[in-house]
């Protein structure tokens, strides 16, 4: 296993430090542009080592899927992040042409593939596009993200029995961020109410799972390294149980037009009144970690890593202009796109 | 030509797309279990695979195959098996070229029966086929002839779209003229399957032969019927019913399944919409009765419909036109 180097690990961080400000921006839109962002968006704040973490293995021909909690993905993977920001304000110049939202960013170029707007849906779709690699034979992998709660759909125990069964080339990384909207995993897992980590459920699919801490990126990176090795060797797929914590609510409040939207207070709180525990999770805060261990051992200055902020905030702020400068989509283009 | 039967022509059909184009997988259950299966054989295992009974990612996996460059066909046996699975079908295949903004594309065709009304009771005799025509991104295809279960699988295969293939299973046996070599059935065009000035006839699948039964009944009578099968229902030919409605003033659509989820329903309010002019008569609707499909043989007839419901229809159509 090899650690990687100074730059590698600075790229690291400014790629999670382009998810949290991303994100950052969009929560402040909610207030800076009341109703520009329509329905339910949902933030990858605090899972952004596991995601930076799992795809610095990511090559090209590789693909990753996701679920609707998707901005942090392609961010990882270079998408532009004013495509990205106009298509959640459901502008003509987004990634999507308006047409997907916040829930279902794409970017095929990128690898990114797909995202599904139900939990488990997209991990056969990923088991799918690692079936076409197994086939192509040029050692390519499929990222599958997804969360702890997908693993109660029956897309899960199929797709996982299917993929170890064909020896597919495929990691299946869940982000286990403890709640299931409102439902702590205790509740509805039954792993997990006895005190076993999620990633045991690996073993009735006879393929290796392990459980490691989402919030540190170089640890992500080895245990989905060593997945990403075994799936290219053409050994089988890997459950790698990422423990996070959500930082945000679930999504943004459910409300019907006119109500104005924002992000409500964690679930911890609100629901279960575990204030304590959220804000043990705040100082365990992943993004502002990394950062401090960077300094602290010297792989890059407090000033550098200030002026990378500062670039990544003026990258963000500009995609909030974009986006917002963006005029819609034409009417007649509702009907594009549905048939090839 | 060869005489070949329905299910065969299926096979014909699978067989041709995949000699030409090496991206075309075939999957499902019961399927290629031993070496010399005929598509293992000839394709090898990297394109044609056994599953589990595992509905959800066959068709999953499918999307995903699909998205990643290539064409599978999901063996589905039963349409019914359809329903444990339903996201994929109605809610993920049909949507990601939309919501991608048109970045990827979904070719793949899921291959279900449907209709086996010959004692298999309530839950593998559904004729589920409305259900998915109405589904924006979804290709509907319902063969009722050897030839078009040939032509119209290669071109589901090589459709760029989810394409739900419903063949009739009453149809396994039915032999008939398909063309060797390449044979391609264009979608969204009706065929014209008998002739008639006097009422237009529209049915799907198995009911088009019930309904040419029917239709030489009635010819003894008198009455000629023009018999429309519109072979594929998403992309719908309208233009042909309508052409032929505005010639014969009169519609019956036969529908094997029960009143508000029937293909014939939909077919009725485009035609009352747009050839309301052509129109002498009420249109009147021939389905399957509103219940389950029952397993007693009598009780099963009761509720199809048959050539004697189908012409007591076009009689009182005939009786009441102005």
């Amino acid at each position: 296993m090899s650690v990687p180097n100074a730059q590698r690990q600075i790229d690291m961080l400014t790629k999670m430090l382009r998810i949290r400000e991303f994100e950052e921006r969009v929560k402040r839109t909610f207030t800076d542009h009341p109703g520009v962002i329509r329905g339910h968006t949902h933030l990858a704040d605090g899972a952004e080592a596991s995601i930076v973490g799992s795809l610095s293995h990511f090559k090209k021909g590789d693909a990753a899927l996701a679920t609707y909690r998707c901005h942090g993905y392609p961010i990882a993977l270079g998408t532009d992040t004013k495509a990205m920001m106009a298509e959640i304000l459901g502008r003509v110049d987004g990634l999507c042409k308006g047409l997907g939202g916040s829930m279902h960013l794409t970017d095929v170029k990128k690898g990114f593939l797909g995202t599904s707007g139900i939990v488990g849906a997209g991990i056969p779709h990923a088991a799918g596009a690692a079936w076409a690699a197994q086939i192509r034979k040029k050692r390519e992998v499929v990222f599958c993200f997804f969360g702890d709660g997908a693993s109660k759909q029956g897309a899960f125990a199929e797709t996982l029995n299917i993929a170890s069964l064909w020896k597919l080339p495929v990691i299946f990384v869940m982000e286990n961020n403890g709640y299931n909207v409102v439902t702590t995993s205790a509740q509805e897992d039954a792993n997990a109410a006895a005190g076993q980590p999620l990633s045991i459920k690996a073993k009735s699919f006879a393929m290796p799972g392990v459980t490691v801490d989402g919030t540190d990126p170089l640890a992500v990176a080895a245990a989905v390294g060593k997945a990403v090795r075994r799936a290219r060797r053409g050994d089988g797929p890997t459950l790698v149980e990422s423990k996070v914590y959500r930082l945000s609510a679930h999504g943004n409040i459910i409300a019907p037009p006119g109500v104005p939207l924002h992000y409500p207070e964690h679930e911890a709180i609100t629901v279960f009144g575990k204030r304590e525990e959220y804000e043990a999770a705040l100082r365990g805060d992943p993004v502002p970690r990394f950062r401090g261990i960077l300094v602290q051992n010297g792989t890059l200055t407090a000033a550098a890593a200030d002026a990378i902020t500062q670039k990544v905030v003026a990258e963000m702020e500009a995609a909030v202009k974009f986006a917002v400068a963006s005029p819609y989509p034409k009417l007649e283009s509702a009907l594009d796109h549905v048939y090839a | 030509m060869a005489q070949l039967p329905y299910i065969a022509a299926i096979d014909a059909g699978i067989h041709q797309e995949m000699r030409r184009d090496p991206s075309v997988l075939y999957f499902g259950q019961n399927l290629a279990t031993t070496e010399n299966h005929e598509f293992v054989a000839a394709y090898g295992h990297d394109r044609v695979r056994v599953t589990p009974i595992s509905e959800t990612a066959e068709i999953g996996m499918a999307i995903g195959a699909a998205m990643a460059g290539f064409r599978p066909v999901v063996e589905l046996y039963m349409a019914e098996f359809m329903l444990v699975a339903m996201d994929q079908v109605l809610n993920e295949a049909p949507k990601f070229r939309y919501m991608s903004g048109g970045q990827v594309k979904v070719p793949l065709v899921l291959k279900a029966g449907f209709g086996f009304a010959c004692g298999w009771a309530g839950q593998h005799t559904g004729s589920l086929t409305a259900l998915f025509m109405g589904v924006p991104g979804l290709k509907v295809v319902v063969p009722s002839t050897a030839a078009d279960a040939k032509g119209l699988m290669a071109t589901s295969i090589r459709d760029d779209n989810p394409v739900v293939f419903m063949h009739h299973y009453l149809l396994t046996l039915e032999h008939g003229e398909v063309p060797d070599g390449e044979h391609l059935v264009p979608f969204g065009q009706a065929a014209i399957r008998r002739t008639g000035g006097d009422v237009t006839l529209v049915a799907t699948g198995w009911m088009v032969n019930r309904a040419l039964a029917a239709a030489e009944a009635l010819a003894k009578e008198g009455i000629q019927a023009e018999v429309i099968d519109p072979r594929t229902v998403a992309p719908l030919d309208l233009d042909t019913i309508l052409k032929s409605v505005a010639k014969t003033g009169r519609l019956v659509v036969v529908d094997q399944a029960p009143r508000h989820a029937t293909v014939g329903g939909i077919i009725a309010a485009d035609v009352v919409e747009h050839g309301f002019e052509s129109l002498r008569a009420p249109i009147i609707q021939v389905n399957a009765r509103d219940t389950t499909v029952p397993y007693s043989e009598p009780l099963e007839a009761y509720v199809i419909p048959d050539e004697a419901r189908i012409c007591a229809a076009v009689r009182k159509v005939c009786k009441t036109a102005r």
